[in-house]
Parts: structure tokens; sequence; C-alpha cells
């Protein structure tokens, strides 16, 4: 699935949900089923800056594609992180620099978090766009 | 005789906001309280008829204000029963009190070796400037610990004093634990040792009376928005002779006598401890809202306000997975808790979809949680506008959030 497929999928997921408390559901349900990391990865290098929360992100190179993995202490967070994971990952750096996460509009994330966790998840996807800009000037290099 | 609460709440005209099309619970009162519309229109009234940069003007504005803001330090000290009004010093607020209090009385009557104690349970603004003194002067900061109920264990303070022990800073009520520190003992053992005292009364000004002679406490500090005053003024108390013998905090104008390039001669209390213009307009609007306060009765506030909270622990203690951070006997204003293992942002942030304000977090008192080995807790706090519906509310709110996380 392309990035945007992928995308697509979650904002279906959301779309018939009309309480604001239904979406928050539906992000903690993710944060909590979503793939826990190895407590070894669950260091300070690996804590997203600009977080309220703590979050946790990797990213690892394999032929030619990313793969990220990501967890958070708090539920809502862990969700946020655990869909960007599943939208960005298995792509090639290209793929992921040059996205744009239209689903964090549509399913009305950005207006509904409060500031602070809409600059965490800002923080979030720098990091991630930051693994895949690094791999590939390695590559290149 | 219980207090009208629905005549009072119609004075703070944001408690009928709605928030997400739910009606405002604000439960955060520890953090600031909201403001009457007697303090809101002092402030209009202020900019409106009366201002003008205060002392040293002769004309007829700057004259008018100076007798408000003058009025206004004689009100705080009625409030607080301080023998005179030269006592009273109107800082930014009580974090700019302590600062002021460790910079200029630690400067001057510390020096390396020299005991400065805190207590376990203070905020940071009671931690942080006692350890910039350290930086600067060489001293060493002890703590009175407290016990698992979050009760301080003040028979240790009298093991602690020692000759090089210079103060005792601790707060009157704690912003995390809720406990009521015993001031007066603690107070009656420094002096004891020639010991002076500090009190940080910025969570027990808005909740129950405070006679900083009867407590014969040297330094008390608060803040006006806490006790629904604006915000950007506090007040420091201090006994005279202990604020005639320390030097000035900051250098500018209004603070001094006489100024050449060669020497400057400093003004007298209260005004050496007020360098630039005065926030007028805060303390007048500070003096409203105490005008506000007597007009309820702290008594009343108090008796409310227990009320209010002995109802809360009691609902929220059905709570599956309840857990209280703070079980101190002697409490005030609020409660701090957790559910399971449900992160204090997550629930946060679920009372907030609810229209139901708590803060969450460490409240700026990290030492607390990590002697309760947590990163933080979620603080409901009560003012004189709080109801038991409200209560009621926050517990439902809590119980569908719990049920939310799979608790």
């Amino acid at each position: 699935m392309t990035i945007n497929e992928k995308q697509d999928e979650i904002i279906t997921e959301f779309e018939f949900l009309e309480d604001w408390l239904d979406k928050y559901q539906q992000i903690i349900d993710k944060g909590q089923s979503g793939k826990k990391m190895a407590e070894a990865d669950k260091i300070p290098e690996n804590l997203i800056e600009g977080c309220q929360s703590k979050v946790w992100v990797t990213a690892e190179y394999k032929d030619g594609k990313v793969y990220y993995q990501g967890e958070s202490n708090t539920d809502i967070a862990g969700g946020i992180v655990v869909m960007l994971v599943e939208v960005l990952s298995g792509h090639t750096p290209d793929e992921i620099i040059e996205s744009d996460l239209y689903f964090i509009n549509k399913i009305g994330l950005k207006e509904h978090l409060s500031p602070t966790r809409s600059n965490g998840m800002l923080a979030m996807i720098k990091q991630m766009r930051l693994y895949a800009v690094a791999f590939k000037s390695k590559m290149e290099s | 005789m219980g207090l009208d609460i629905n005549k009072i709440r119609q004075d703070f005209p944001i408690l009928t906001k709605e928030i997400y099309k739910k009606p405002l619970v604000y439960l955060d009162n520890a953090a600031t309280t909201q403001k009457p519309l007697c303090v809101i229109e002092k402030i209009t009234e202020g900019y409106c008829n009366c201002n003008a940069n205060i002392h040293r003007g002769v004309h007829f504005l700057s004259q008018m204000a100076t007798e408000a803001h003058e009025a206004a330090r004689e009100n705080v000290r009625s409030f607080i029963n301080a023998a005179s009004a030269r006592e009273v010093i109107f800082t930014r607020g009580t974090t700019e009190a302590i600062n002021l209090v460790a910079s200029s009385f630690g400067d001057s009557q510390c020096s390396e070796g020299d005991e400065i104690i805190i207590s376990q349970m203070e905020h940071h603004s009671n931690i942080v400037p006692w350890q910039l003194l350290q930086s600067r002067k060489g001293t060493t900061l002890k703590v009175i610990p407290f016990d698992e109920n979050g009760i301080l264990k003040v028979e240790e303070l009298e093991k602690m004093i020692t000759p090089k022990t210079k103060l005792v800073s601790v707060t009157h009520a704690s912003n995390t634990l809720a406990t009521v520190n015993p001031i007066k003992e603690i107070i009656r053992i420094a002096h004891a040792h020639d010991v002076p005292v500090l009190v940080d009364g910025a969570q027990s000004i808005p909740h129950f009376s405070v006679d900083v002679q009867d407590l014969d406490v040297d330094f008390y500090v608060f803040s006006g928005h806490k006790v629904y005053g604006p915000t950007g003024i506090g007040v420091l108390y201090g006994k005279e002779r202990w604020l005639d013998a320390i030097p000035p905090y900051q250098g500018g104008g209004e603070m001094i006598k006489k100024v050449t390039f060669e020497k400057t001669t400093f003004n007298e209390l209260p005004f050496k401890f007020e360098a630039g213009t005065p926030d007028y307009i805060g303390s007048t609007a500070l003096s409203a809202a105490l005008d506000y306060v007597k007009g309820i009765g702290l008594e009343n506030i108090s008796k409310h306000e227990h009320e209010l909270l002995e109802y809360a622990r009691t609902r929220m203690a059905e709570i599956e997975g309840m857990r209280f951070i703070g079980n101190s006997p002697q409490r005030s204003g609020l409660v701090s808790f957790l559910v399971g293992d449900i992160h204090p942002y997550d629930m946060g942030s679920i009372l907030d979809k609810l229209g139901i304000a708590v803060r969450t977090g460490h409240h700026c008192a990290e030492p607390v949680m990590q002697a309760f080995g947590i990163e933080g807790t979620v603080r409901a706090s009560f003012a004189m506008y709080n109801t038991k519906e409200e209560i009621d509310t926050l517990v439902a709110g809590i119980e569908r959030a719990r049920k939310m996380f799979h608790h």
C-alpha cells in the first residue's frame, strides 16, 4: 500500500466517528494495541524532544526502505505515534520526505489536540522525516 | 448557614462559559482562580479614571493613584494582620517574593557552609531560589521529609537545625498533597534556635485566614491571582526588623532616596524593595479581591471548600483503581489522584473534552513525585464557587475515562 492509501484507510476509520470522545477512543485503542518496542530501545536517545509525554521512535533502514517503531508512556500520544508509524513505515526515504500527511487534518487531529499535544505530534513527524533524510544522505554518500 | 453558591457564581463571568459545548467545570484553582466582576471592573476603572504614575507626581491623578495604591497596601496589611503597612511589599507574585528573600536575605546573611532548611513538599519556586543562593554563596540545602501520607515529619526539624542554619522556608499548604503543615509548631521550633522562618502562603491565603503576628512568622509570601486577584501582583510580608536589616533586591526608580554617581542612598520601607513603577493597577485590583473574599467570609469559604473536598474524596474513593496522593487529615483545597495506570495526561485530555479543567503532571513539585515514584498526578482543586454537582460531573468524567482506557 502507498502512503496515501494507508492515510485514506485511517480517514475511513475515523469518518463515522462524530463525537470527539469516540475519536479519542479510536486513538487510545490504537495506542494500547500497537506493537510494543523492546525495552532496550526505550532509551533517552530515542525520545522525541518537544513532547510532553514520553515518545520513543526508532528507525531502521533495510533494502532501501525505512522501518519505524514507536511507543509512548501515554495512550493518546501512543495512538498518534502508532498511526504515524503505520503510515510511514516500509517506504523509501524519498517517499517519506515527499509525503503529504493530509490524514492529520482530515480526521481533525490537529484542531482537536491541545496545542502541547499538537506540537508533540509535529515533533514526532519531524523526527521521522529526519531519519529518512539521514538514511538518504548516507545512501548517496 | 451555607453560602449561596449560585449567587457567588454570578459574580464570575467566565463560569458561564461552555467548553466543547459543555458547561465549564473549573477545577484548576490551585493554579489560578477566576476573577469576580468587581476585580475586573477595578482594573478597567483604574485605567479609565485613575491612571497616572504613582508617588512623586504632584498632579491630581498621580496623587489619586498613589492613594489607591497605598490604600491597597493597608488593606493587605489588615488582611494578614501585619503590624505595619511598611511590612507589606508588593511583588509580582510568590515566586518573586521568595527570590527577593533568597537574594536580599540570603546574600547578606549567609556565607559558605550555612544552611537553609526547606521541606520535601515544596513547589519549585521554594527550591530553586535556594539552589541559586547555594551556587552564589556555597550554602547547603536541608530537606524536612514527609511520610507515606504526605505528612511532614516536623520532629525531624529539631534535629536538623544547627548553629549554621540561617532560615527555614516551608509551605503552609502543599500544592500537590493538600497537606496543611503545622506552621506554628515549625516556627516555634525554629525560633527556639533563633532561626527565622519564611512561609509560602500561595495555597493557604485563598482558603483560610492567616494572621502573621499570631504565627510570629518572619516572612510570609503569596500571589494575588490565586486569591481571585489579577496576575502579576503578589505580596511579601516581612517583619520590619528583617526588612530593615537586609539590602534592596533590585535597583531603579522608586526605591532610592538620593542618587549621585558617587553614592546612592535607599528609600525607606516598603519602597526600598519596590524598584521601578509599581503595579498600582494590580495592587488596587488585588485589594478589591481581598474585599470580595472578606465580604463572603474566609470562614464560610473554608467550610464550603472543606465540604467539597471531603465530598470529592468520598465519591472518588468509589472509583475502581483510585489512588489518592496525599492523605494528611489536615488538608485543604485540592485532591491529587491517579486511576489504575492511566497516565495523568491521558486522564486530563479526556476530562478536558468533557469540559472539566484539571491540572496534570508534576505540578512544579518534582521531588514530591519522586518520593512517590510517579511521574505526575491529576489534580482537582477547589474554590468558593465550586459545587457538589461539579464534583459529580468530575466523578462521572473519571469513570468515563477509566472505561475508555479499559481499566
